[in-house]
C-alpha cells in the first residue's frame, strides 16, 4: 500500500458517519453568504438591498485574478449586506438572503446535462470560473486558476484527493460512494484541459474500502487509476499525497505544478461536473456533522450560507457539555466563536466536541523526546521552530524551514508536554508575512 | 436552541493522551523489574533505600520549585524517576543521610540550577552518583553480598578485576549468575535479566530508540573483545563486561534520558559510540573499576555541540533553498 515517506501519525479515526447516506437539508429561513469563501480577494457585491435574486444568480463577482464568484443559494430577497461572523474566525462582508420559498433557478442555469466534450478548453475554464468553484478541501483556492498553470510548467499527473485523512470527516467518503459518476466526469473534464500524456489517479485511504471499490468500477474503464493509500495522517495533504502517489517531493517554496502535478479535491471534482455539465454554480456542499456532543451525527448536503444554528436545529440535541464547535476537521479545523457562522464553500465538516483541556494552561517545558521531529511529514524540527518563534527571532526562524510547514498539526498532536507547536509556527508565519509586507510597502 | 458557551483554542483539537507524567511513570514502570530484583536480592534495606531516594527527590523538587517560584512539578514523575535511578545506582547499605545528600545534588545542583526539567545538561541521577562516589568512596564501593543476613560485604566483580586481575574476577563470577543478578553490586544494576525486561517495555512504548543503547553496548563489546583477543590473560572477555557493573542500566535507562541525549539519529549514534568507548577505556585502564557514569556524563556535555551541528545542517539546507527560490 502506498504512503508518504516521512513522519505521519495515526489519530483515532472516529469516522462515525461513514455509513450514513447524505441527507438534503431543508431550506433555512435565512441565508448568510459571505463574499469571501476562498483564498484571495473577497468578491465584489453586485446586488443591493431589497433586490430580488434567483437561485444561482451571481451576487458577488470575482475581484482580481485570485478570487471567486459567489452565488445566491436560493431565490429570495436581499435583506442586508453587512459584516457577519465567518468560520475563519473574523467578521466578513456577508450577503443576507430571505428565501421566498420558491427556490427558483435563474435563467439558463440547471439545464439538462450537456455534452462537455464539445466545449473548448476556454469554455470549460470559463464555466468553472463562472460557477465559483474553489478547492473544497479547506484552502479554497480558485479551481480555474489552479487548472491554468503557467505555460512553462508541464503537467503530467492529475491527482484526485479522496484520502480524507482528518478524523471524523466522511463527506468526501459519502460523495465517492453516492456520486461516483459525477466525480469521474469532473475528473475527466479537468483532465481534458491538459495536452500530452497525463496520468490520472484517485488516492483513497484504505479505511474507505467501499469507496475504493465503487470508484474502481467507474474509473478503471476510463484509464483512471484508483490508488489505495495507507490510513495515516496527513495522507491527504497536497505534498504528502503527491509523494505517496508519484514518489516526487515538492520541496521548499515549490508548488505542486513545479513537479508536474495538480491535486484536486473530491468535492471540487463533483462541483466541476455540476458547473460544466449542468450549468449549476457552487451553491451547496456535502459536509459531515459529527463529534461526541451531538446526538444525530450525519452527512448533510447544505446550502452555502446555512448558519450553524440551523444545522444544529436539523441535526438536533447538542449536549450541554459542548464547549467547542469546530469548522473543518479536528486536526486543521478552526473553533468558531458564534453559532451564527454560516457554511461556506470550504466547510468540510462541523464537529461538536467537549475539549477538557480548555481553560487550563497546558503548555509545559519541552523534554526533548523528539516525537515531533519523528512525526513531522515535512522533516522539520517543530520544537525548535516553536522555541525560536517564542523568542521572536523572525530572521533565524526562516532559515529553519518555516515556509515548509504545512500546519498539519501532527507535532502538536503527539507532544507529551502539550506545547502548542503548530500555533507558534503559524504565529511566526503571520508575523514574518507582515514584516515582509511592510518592507515591500 | 440550547445556549452554550463557545470557546476558541488552537488546532489540533485532538491530542494524544501522552503527557510528561505518562512518559516518566512508564520509565518508572520499566525500572520496576530491577527494583523488585533489588529488594529480592538485598532485602528490606533495599526497599528503604528506594523509598528514601524517591521521597527526598520529590521533596527537594518541591522545595526548589517553591524557592524558584515555579509551578509545582514535584509530582510530574521526573523527580520520581531520578530518585529511583539514584537508588538503583548505589549499594543497598549506604547510610541514609548520604542518600539525602545525593538527592539534593541530583535535584538542586544537577537539575534546577540549569532551569529544571528539560533544561539540565547532565543526567541528575548520574551527577548525584558520581558526587557520592568521589565524596564517600569507601561507602560507595562496599557491596553487600546478595541474600546476606549480617550485612556481609565484598568487592564487586569489576572491583576484583581492577585489583586482582582477570583470573580472580572470572573465578568470582559465573556469567549466568551475573545475568540473573546474584552478584555484588549496586542495587539495581546486578540483574541483567530484569533490566532487559524493562528495556523491552521502553522499546515497546517507543520512548527509547535502538541507536543509543545498541551503539553503546556494541562499542563496549567490540572494544573489550579486541583487547581480550590480543591478551586474554590481561583483559576480561566482553561478556564479562556486558553483565557486570552498571553497563545495562546505563545503556538503557541513563544514556537514553530524553533531556540529556541528542535528538537526531546521527547524533544518537555518535553519543552512543562515545559513551561506549569512554566506558571501555575507563574500565580497562582507568583508576575506577566502573566507567559508565563518567562516560555518560562526559558525553552529556557534548550533546549541545552535537545538536548545534544538526542545527547548522538544517539551516544550510533551508538557506540553499531560500536562495534558489
Amino acid at each position: 500500500m502506498k504512503t508518504f515517506r516521512t513522519g505521519g501519525i495515526h489519530p483515532p479515526e472516529s469516522k462515525l458517519t461513514g455509513n450514513s447516506p447524505i441527507e438534503v437539508m431543508p431550506l433555512p429561513s435565512e441565508l448568510a453568504i459571505p463574499l469571501s469563501q476562498h483564498l484571495g480577494k473577497p468578491a465584489k457585491p453586485v446586488v443591493k438591498m431589497n433586490d430580488e435574486v434567483k437561485k444561482g444568480q451571481l451576487i458577488g463577482e470575482a475581484d482580481g485574478f485570485i478570487s471567486a464568484n459567489v452565488h445566491a443559494s436560493t431565490s429570495g430577497k436581499i435583506k442586508a449586506i453587512k459584516p457577519h461572523p465567518h468560520p475563519g474566525g473574523q467578521y466578513a462582508m456577508t450577503v443576507f438572503i430571505t428565501p421566498d420559498g420558491k427556490d427558483e433557478w435563474a435563467e439558463g442555469l440547471e439545464c439538462a446535462p450537456a455534452d462537455w466534450k464539445r466545449l473548448s478548453k476556454q469554455e470549460i475554464l470559463r464555466k468553472i470560473k463562472d460557477a465559483g468553484v474553489v478547492g473544497m478541501g479547506g484552502a479554497g483556492f480558485p479551481t480555474n486558476v489552479k487548472l491554468s498553470p503557467p505555460p512553462d510548467k508541464k503537467i503530467d499527473t492529475l491527482i484526485l484527493n479522496g484520502a480524507e485523512c482528518e478524523p471524523f470527516l466522511t463527506a468526501d467518503h459519502r460523495l465517492m460512494v453516492e456520486s461516483p459518476e459525477d466525480i469521474v466526469t469532473g475528473l475527466e473534464i479537468m483532465a481534458s484541459l491538459f495536452d500530452g500524456p497525463l496520468k490520472i489517479a484517485i488516492g483513497i485511504e484504505s479505511n474507505k474500502q467501499d469507496a475504493i471499490e465503487t470508484l474502481q468500477r467507474y474509473a478503471l474503464p476510463k484509464q483512471i487509476e484508483v490508488v489505495s493509500l495507507k490510513t495515516k495522517y496527513p495522507q491527504g495533504a497536497e505534498k504528502q499525497l503527491i509523494n505517496a502517489i508519484t514518489g516526487r517531493v515538492v520541496g521548499e517554496g515549490e508548488l505542486p505544478f513545479d513537479k508536474g502535478c495538480i491535486v484536486q479535491n473530491i468535492g471540487t471534482a463533483a462541483a466541476v461536473c455540476d458547473a460544466v455539465c449542468r450549468n449549476r454554480p457552487l451553491i451547496e456542499r456535502v459536509l459531515t456533522v459529527s463529534g461526541m456532543e451531538i446526538s444525530r451525527k450525519k452527512n448533510i448536503s447544505a446550502r452555502i450560507g446555512t448558519s450553524f444554528s440551523d444545522i444544529i436545529a436539523f441535526c438536533g440535541d447538542m449536549s450541554e457539555k459542548t464547549n467547542q464547535i469546530i469548522s473543518g476537521g479536528p486536526m486543521m479545523g478552526k473553533a468558531v466563536f458564534s453559532l451564527d457562522v454560516p457554511v461556506v464553500k470550504t466547510t468540510s465538516g462541523i464537529l461538536f466536541i467537549n475539549n477538557p483541556a480548555l481553560g487550563k494552561s497546558m503548555e509545559r517545558t519541552c523534554i526533548r523526546c523528539g516525537r515531533c521531529v519523528e512525526v513531522c511529514p515535512q522533516g522539520l524540527a517543530p520544537w525548535l521552530l516553536a522555541n525560536v518563534a517564542q523568542l521572536r527571532h523572525f530572521d533565524e526562524i526562516q532559515t529553519l524551514g518555516l515556509a515548509n510547514c504545512t500546519e498539519c498539526g501532527s507535532c502538536t498532536y503527539v507532544c507529551p508536554s502539550g506545547r502548542e507547536l503548530v500555533h507558534w509556527i503559524k504565529y511566526a508565519k503571520a508575523l514574518v508575512a507582515n514584516r515582509q509586507k511592510r518592507k515591500s510597502a | 436552541m440550547q445556549s452554550v458557551k463557545l470557546k476558541v483554542s488552537y488546532a489540533p483539537f485532538v491530542r494524544t493522551k501522552d503527557s510528561i507524567e505518562s512518559v516518566m511513570y512508564n520509565v518508572a514502570l520499566a525500572l520496576a523489574p530491577a527494583t523488585v530484583m533489588s529488594i529480592y536480592l538485598f532485602g528490606m534495606r533495599a526497599l528503604l533505600v528506594n523509598l528514601v531516594c524517591i521521597a527526598s527527590c520529590i521533596g527537594f523538587e518541591w522545595l526548589m520549585d517553591t524557592i524558584r517560584k515555579k509551578p509545582a512539578s514535584c509530582l510530574d514523575g521526573s523527580a520520581f524517576v531520578t530518585g529511583l535511578l539514584l537508588a538503583l545506582n548505589v549499594p543497598s547499605n549506604l547510610p541514609l543521610w548520604m542518600l539525602v545528600i545525593g538527592s539534593f545534588i541530583a535535584i538542586a545542583a544537577a537539575k534546577h540550577v540549569f532551569g529544571g526539567l528539560g533544561h539540565n545538561v547532565f543526567n541528575p541521577a548520574l551527577v548525584a552518583r558520581v558526587f557520592l562516589l568521589v565524596s564517600f568512596p569507601a561507602a560507595m564501593t562496599s557491596w553487600p553480598v546478595p541474600f546476606a543476613v549480617d550485612m556481609e560485604t565484598a568487592a564487586s566483580p569489576l572491583g576484583i578485576l581492577k585489583t586482582d586481575g582477570v583470573e580472580a574476577a572470572m573465578k568470582s563470577l559465573d556469567l549466568m549468575s551475573g545475568f540473573y543478578g546474584t552478584m555484588n553490586g549496586s542495587m539495581g544494576e546486578t540483574s541483567s535479566l530484569a533490566l532487559l525486561v524493562g528495556a523491552g517495555w521502553l522499546f515497546y512504548k517507543r520512548y527509547i530508540t535502538v541507536y543509543i543503547p545498541f551503539t553503546l553496548l556494541g562499542s563496549v563489546f567490540l572494544f573489550t573483545a579486541i583487547f581480550h583477543l590480543i591478551d586474554p590473560a590481561a583483559y576480561a572477555p566482553p561478556l564479562f563486561h556486558m553483565v557486570t557493573g552498571g553497563l545495562l542500566l546505563g545503556a538503557f535507562f541513563m544514556a537514553t534520558d530524553m533531556v540529556t541525549s541528542p535528538l537526531s539519529v546521527r547524533g544518537q549514534i555518535i553519543f552512543g559510540l562515545g559513551c561506549g568507548l569512554l566506558t571501555a577505556v575507563i574500565r580497562l585502564w582507568g583508576g575506577y573499576p566502573e566507567g559508565i557514569s563518567f562516560a555518560i556524563l562526559i558525553m552529556n556535555g557534548f550533546v549541545p555541540l552535537i545538536d548545534s551541528w544538526d542545527l547548522n545542517d538544517r539551516k544550510a539546507i533551508h538557506q540553499k533553498k531560500l536562495q534558489t527560490t
